[in-house]
């Protein structure tokens, strides 16, 4: 992670970029597979067994298996990719938007129906204390 | 000589396709979001175009990690509904355009556009989503589909100047084709929203506004905005905006806003839909 990107400092934002892309290649094609309805049935049955089938790093596969969905994000998960676990689920990107943001699916429905969450104060994540210009 | 006569610009949300599909398109809650597709539709099916061109974005359907083109034309007769991980669609499968869309992939590629060309390719959300909400549920799709994807999913997606210039090459290939086709293209994706992170549920109701005033009016400077301003103001999805300049840059200069719709929320999205005629064309 040595080549720093204009769009680091947009804070609770995980941009699937080239790094992202190196480290998540294979978590991402696990869930791809999950296209299938066969491999969905599979997965359900013996999750453990399934993830197997892929070379996830532990960290990736614990996520997985914890339903850990931020967690996911931060070892190389893509959210279009990701998703699919949660629709194995029966979940909604709604669902799963709430529990990434960490407030409970209630609170973060009605804070769409209230149009959504603002972009003032969340342009950039906040500066450290002491390293203030 | 064929010919694009309106560009439309809407939102592609899952969400919205399972309402259609599974009929709660008038609960309180999708009420008002359907109600303002109902004069589009009705714009739509008086205009009765030949053809629709539909730029969008796979979502991990058709198109994984392992190859990921960057501009991708479908030539194919016939594109069934891909299973996203919950089931197809229940909707039928889209008729393509091979006549068009072949010499589409020719004229773009001989004009230096070098576009991957789809023999076979299931269709997903991006591009049905827009059908249903412009066509509503017909036994058939009423006019052929020729598919245009862009990737936004693997970071960075193409500028929007040059999916402006491939707007106006592609506008450049219908002129040339030989038939008499009234043509009409579809920019999808956006608006502003994030479906990921601490930040999901962002919505930038001010940057969405001056997209879509900007995109009649002055289509060309909207075209500069870098991709960090898309994912910072508009969320990192909404960095789909691209793919509506696509759209725009296939229509004339001066056009006609003759429709537009904006909502708030459909699912974790601002969703909008827009008109634009080329003057005196249709």
């Amino acid at each position: 992670m040595s080549d720093a990107k204009d769009y680091d400092d947009i804070p609770g934002t995980y941009v699937y970029d080239s790094r992202r892309g190196r480290e998540g290649y294979a978590l991402n094609m696990f869930c791809m597979s999950l296209n299938k309805a066969e491999n969905r049935a599979l997965f359900k049955a013996d999750p453990g067994a399934y993830l197997d089938r892929y070379k996830l790093t532990l960290e990736q596969r614990r996520a997985v298996l914890e339903r850990d969905w931020l967690g996911m994000l931060k070892v190389g998960g893509n959210i279009y990719y990701t998703i699919k676990i949660a629709f194995c689920d029966g979940l909604t990107f709604q669902d799963v938007a709430g529990m990434m943001s960490g407030v409970s699916k209630e609170t973060y429905v009605n804070m769409m129906l209230a149009g959504g969450r603002s972009v003032e104060g969340n342009r950039y994540k906040p500066i450290p204390p002491g390293e203030e210009p | 000589m064929a010919r694009i006569v309106a560009g439309i610009a809407c939102s592609h949300v899952p969400a919205i396709g399972v309402a259609i599909d599974k009929g709660t398109t008038e609960t309180d809650y999708w009420r008002p979001l359907f109600a303002g597709y109902e004069p589009a539709r009705e714009w739509l099916a008086k205009l009765a175009p030949d053809v629709a061109i539909i730029v969008y974005n796979d979502h991990a359907s058709a198109l994984s990690l392992e190859i990921i083109p960057t501009f991708l034309i479908g030539v194919a007769a016939e594109f069934p509904i891909a299973d996203e991980g919950f089931g197809p669609r229940p909707v039928p499968a889209v008729r393509g355009h091979p006549d068009l869309a072949w010499h589409l992939a020719e004229s773009l590629i001989l004009d230096e556009f070098d576009m991957t060309i789809a023999n076979e390719m299931p269709v997903d959300h991006g591009l049905t989503v827009p059908l249903s909400v412009t066509c509503g549920r017909p036994a058939i799709w009423p006019f052929p589909v020729i598919p245009v994807c862009v990737n936004v999913v693997q970071y960075p997606p193409p500028t929007g100047v040059r999916c402006f210039k491939l707007g106006q090459a592609i506008a450049r290939a219908v002129e040339r084709f030989d038939q008499d086709l009234r043509v009409v293209i579809y920019g999808t994706g956006g608006m502003s929203h994030q479906l990921q992170g601490e930040r999901a549920g962002l919505i930038n109701r001010r940057f969405d506004t001056a997209f879509l005033d900007g995109l009649t009016r002055d289509p060309v400077a909207l075209t500069k905005i870098p991709h960090t301003e898309y994912m910072r103001e508009a969320g990192s999805e909404g960095v789909e905006l691209v793919m509506w300049h696509v759209m725009r840059g296939a229509l004339r200069t001066q056009v006609t806003e003759v429709y537009r719709h904006y909502h708030v929320p459909a699912s974790n999205t601002a969703a909008a839909l827009m008109i634009l005629e080329n003057e005196g064309s249709s």
